[in-house]
């Protein structure tokens, strides 16, 4: 292992540049996941056609998708501007159905007692139904979080920097040193990101704890 | 653009020969075919093994996750650079893309089968018992039929997963549509791959459209309440758990 100490700085902006490529499209998704999974239980009819048609979206090939998105967008094909609406797509693929299903989870008993204590369908979906659903919509934001983080190293072929670049460079030069300490990075990375996801859950449903405490 | 792509697609010179789009996709889906085929050999039963006698959970719960967070490319880069120089001529790339592949595959659907056998109800599993089965028709005859939604929807996880990493390894000399991507970026051929592409994503979408619909006739009316006429609870409210689709590639 003589290599890894003498790119520390590399690997590190590297890596910086793939928690800013994994991690922005998960909030964007998430942001443009939650009306539409709202939208899905709202309105039955729309819910067959929104999960075929983000579940469609999923189906394509990273790749592919990262080389089709310039097109379609007029972005240059090295824009890191493809992956991270590569990445959000693939987000909201993954949370509409979770979204939707989470809030599926909240019993009919407490949506009816919220209204019933006075709380409009705005306020009732911020302080009561959305809250509820945290723990299934963080279930699927982890999985997503997880294979964004892996999927943006393929990027790389593309030739957009982050992680995977060190894939590309070890192989170039038939040097598995730096292959290693990429997968190791993500998988770390990976790690991180779940990790993350864990702690703003938790903080975020503090009556999980309630029920657990000695009393 | 668009119309390059469709002047690329249409293009008959395009379709013939050894590296025309019929024999690349003749060679995608079977290098997909036969890897998903191979991990689910080895994935369903194990799958139903684990769900059925509860050992090893904690096992699968673990590998599933970390597989996901596993990259691809980087994988394939190293079985190759490994595996590559011990083997020689076309299986020297063949062989540990093809093992990346199956690996990938391996997964999904061991979750899949495990999940489904340890949510089948227990009323179900407890009543083929009083029924005087014993445990391998509990298996086959119940726990089986009812693991299948999860089991296929495991399987088309581990095909699209699989489609996609077949694309990117025409890195490493693999054949495929993958090529008209990959060799399309090296000499600057835009239509070349941005067709590739469209290949590429409509392949997946056919195929997951297939699975799909394999799924819906596979799974026993039981179960999906197709048919069912008369008036039954509300499907909508009681989803089963969503199988979560995952591709790392």
């Amino acid at each position: 292992m003589t290599w890894l100490p003498d790119h520390l700085g590399e690997v590190l902006s590297l890596t910086v540049r793939h928690t800013y490529l994994a991690g922005v499209p998960l909030i964007l998704g998430l942001l443009i996941a939650l009306p539409l999974g709202w939208l899905a239980r709202r309105y039955r009819g729309l819910y067959p056609i929104l999960i075929i048609g983000t579940g469609l979206l999923y189906t394509i090939p990273s790749l592919a998708l990262f080389i089709m998105l310039p097109l379609l967008l007029g972005t240059k094909i090295l824009d890191p501007a493809n992956v991270v609406i590569a990445m959000t797509i693939y987000t909201i693929a993954l949370l509409v159905r979770t979204v939707a299903d989470g809030l599926g989870s909240v019993p009919d008993a407490v949506n009816q007692s919220a209204t019933a204590m006075g709380y409009r369908r705005g306020r009732r979906f911020l302080s009561v139904e959305l809250p509820l659903a945290v723990p299934v919509i963080s279930a699927g934001l982890r999985v997503a979080a997880v294979s964004n983080v892996s999927i943006v190293s393929v990027a790389t072929l593309i030739g957009v920097q982050q992680l995977g670049s060190l894939f590309t460079d070890g192989f170039n030069r038939a040097f598995m040193e730096p292959i290693i300490v990429g997968v190791v990075a993500c998988v770390l990375l990976a790690l991180v990101f779940d990790g993350v996801i864990l702690g703003a859950t938790r903080l975020a449903t503090p009556w999980q704890r309630a029920g657990k405490a000695p009393s | 653009m668009i119309n390059r792509i469709l002047a690329w697609l249409t293009d008959g010179a395009h379709w013939q020969g050894d590296d025309g789009i019929t024999r690349r996709l003749v060679e995608h889906v079977g290098y997909s075919l036969t890897a998903v085929l191979i991990a689910a050999l080895i994935a369903v039963p194990l799958g139903l093994y684990i769900g059925h006698t509860g050992r090893g959970r904690v096992f699968v719960v673990n590998i599933a996750g970390a597989a996901r967070s596993v990259p691809s490319l980087g994988l394939l880069f190293l079985a190759i650079l490994w595996l590559g120089p011990k083997l020689s001529g076309d299986i020297a790339f063949l062989v540990p893309a093809g093992l990346v592949l199956v690996v990938l595959a391996i997964p999904p659907i061991l979750s899949g089968a495990y999940a489904g056998v340890e949510g089948v109800d227990p009323d179900a599993r407890d009543a083929a018992r009083g029924m005087g089965m014993r445990g391998t028709q509990v298996l086959r005859n119940v726990e089986f039929p009812c693991a299948l939604p999860l089991i296929m929807s495991g399987i088309r996880s581990a095909t699209l997963q699989v489609i996609a990493t077949a694309t990117i390894a025409a890195v490493v000399g693999l054949g495929g549509l993958g090529r008209f991507l990959i060799d399309g970026l090296a000499v600057r051929d835009t239509p070349q791959t941005a067709s590739g592409a469209v290949l590429v994503a409509v392949l997946a979408m056919i195929v997951d459209l297939i699975l799909a619909l394999a799924q819906r006739y596979l799974v026993s009316r039981g179960l999906t309440g197709r048919y069912v006429t008369v008036p039954t609870f509300d499907a909508g409210d009681v989803s089963p758990p969503a199988p979560t689709l995952q591709h790392s590639a």
